[in-house]
């Protein structure tokens, strides 16, 4: 039983491997590409707008309002890479309902990337909103002794954020898989309306957090202060 | 369960790859879109609120120049009932004495022609009672009757006073051509021997007489001498009665026009 799509290789040369998480990645961007093409290239600033462009609209106003709930001021700043996060991972979630399919958000490699991907987005708005020395002393805060606990805190809840999703969806798999060898009516098709309320859960889990960890390095303490006060 | 790390690389790059591409065609277009549409809804709003400040400016107007125009009509219209009222009553006044004049004419006229009418009424009236009772007396009449107003006429000489007794003389007696008697009807021997003797007893003398039958007169007789004449007959009743029916008439009629 393969535990991963990684594990399906359709081309290897030396470390270069074209495997199914690697295509089905690329198959889900092309989808969201030219989904997102079709529906922008007839927007509309009018007053009336079409269905689609609608329902596009509620998604990213969506996503900057929870943005914003969470504590980012200029929302239109993340909504690239956070929006981008929770849309990828969602659809890589919701397309379990088609045959034969196996979500890249199944492959720790990619949750793995994922996760690597914010913790480097962390210091890069970090950074951009307060400058390197302003944001290497977020490390320092409350005191010195804080470092070491703060850098693990770094490195733990991106470990954490690859491991929860990769967790999650690739137990949903298994237990369909598990599930079709035993019985292969109905209990599977439970789980996978299962897995679907679990992956757009995950997805809203890994985007907030997401959210969560750059509204922390990117916030100000003193204003944070504040507004606690 | 292991972690590729080729297959991490790819997909930070894939994931770097697809969100430069959201952006490009997902983000941007859509955040640029509703920008449009709500600058273009805050303009929208913003002008309907200037136009609403604008209508309620120019209701407030509207309603300031309702009240003055209301004011303005009240005067008006109370200036011109005041002035229609006094207008009726002129008009009414200028009727009422056109109708005044036109009843008095016509009242004039009225009474002209009821004065024609009545005195038309009384003529024909008066000329077809006096042709029936001419007719019928002409009829009727006849010797004996002749006899009987000439004895009557007789009996009524025989019966004068003394002041007409002296008249009768002084009309009479001094007649040298004789006394005219005239009749309807020839007169019968005894009557006209009757006639002379009276008439001669009355004159204490003997005069001529001469007897004349004249149809004019209804049933009477004529004693005419010296242009005098003594008459008596029904002709001279109906021209008494033709004398004063007239008025009779008249006053009746204008008693009965009084009453109405």
């Amino acid at each position: 039983m393969k535990l991963s799509p990684d594990e399906t290789i359709f081309w290897q040369y030396g470390i270069f491997t074209i495997n199914l998480t690697i295509v089905t990645t690329w198959a889900i961007m092309l989808l969201l590409v030219i989904a997102a093409q079709l529906i922008t290239r007839n927007l509309k600033t009018d007053i009336r707008i079409s269905h689609w462009q609608c329902v596009l609209e509620m998604i990213v106003t969506t996503i900057n309002d929870q943005i914003e709930e969470i504590g980012l001021k200029n929302p239109k700043n993340y909504t690239g890479f956070i929006g981008t996060l929770f849309l990828f991972i969602i659809a890589s979630n919701v397309l379990i309902v088609l045959p034969w399919y196996e979500p890249p958000t199944g492959s720790l490699s990619t949750t793995t990337a994922l996760a690597v991907s914010v913790f480097l987005a962390v210091p890069f708005f970090g950074i951009g909103k307060k400058g390197l020395k302003g944001y290497l002393k977020t490390y320092i805060k409350p005191t010195y002794i804080m470092l070491p606990f703060n850098l693990i805190s770094e490195a733990t809840r991106t470990l954490a954020l690859a491991v929860r999703l990769f967790g999650n969806m690739m137990s949903g798999g298994l237990i369909v898989a598990i599930l079709l060898s035993i019985t292969p009516f109905i209990f599977p098709v439970v789980m996978k309306a299962l897995g679907l309320l679990t992956g757009m859960v995950q997805a809203y889990i890994f985007s907030i957090l997401a959210t969560v960890y750059i509204a922390a390095a990117v916030h100000d303490s003193k204003a944070l202060n504040k507004k606690q006060l | 369960m292991q972690v590729n790390w080729f297959t991490v690389i790819a997909q930070i790059l894939n994931f770097l790859v697809l969100v430069w591409l959201l952006k490009r065609f997902l983000y941007k277009p859509i955040l640029k879109a509703i920008d449009k549409r709500e600058n273009l809804i805050a303009a929208q709003i913003k002008d309907a609120e200037v136009k609403n400040t604008h209508a309620k400016n120019e209701q407030a107007k509207f309603i300031k120049k309702n009240e003055i125009f209301d004011k303005e009509k009240k005067e008006l219209m109370a200036k011109a009932i005041a002035e229609t009222d006094e207008e009726r009553q002129l008009l009414l006044e200028t009727v009422r004495n056109e109708v005044r004049e036109l009843r008095a004419k016509l009242e004039s006229s009225l009474k002209e022609t009821q004065e024609n009418m009545k005195h038309d009424l009384a003529q024909k009236t008066q000329e077809q009672v006096f042709s029936i009772a001419r007719k019928t007396l002409s009829d009727l009449a006849s010797i004996n009757l002749e006899e009987q107003i000439v004895n009557n006429f007789i009996k009524r000489l025989k019966e004068l006073t003394k002041e007409e007794n002296q008249r009768f003389l002084e009309a009479f007696k001094t007649s040298s051509i004789g006394i005219l008697v005239q009749s309807s009807n020839d007169l019968s021997d005894k009557i006209q021997t009757d006639l002379k003797y009276v008439v001669n007893e009355l004159l204490d003398d003997e005069t001529l007489f001469r007897f004349k039958t004249a149809p004019k007169i209804i049933s009477g007789v004529e004693l005419i001498s010296n242009g005098y004449k003594l008459a008596w007959s029904i002709s001279e009743y109906l021209n008494s009665l033709q004398k004063g029916i007239p008025i009779a008439i008249i006053k009746d009629l204008e008693a009965k026009t009084e009453e109405k």
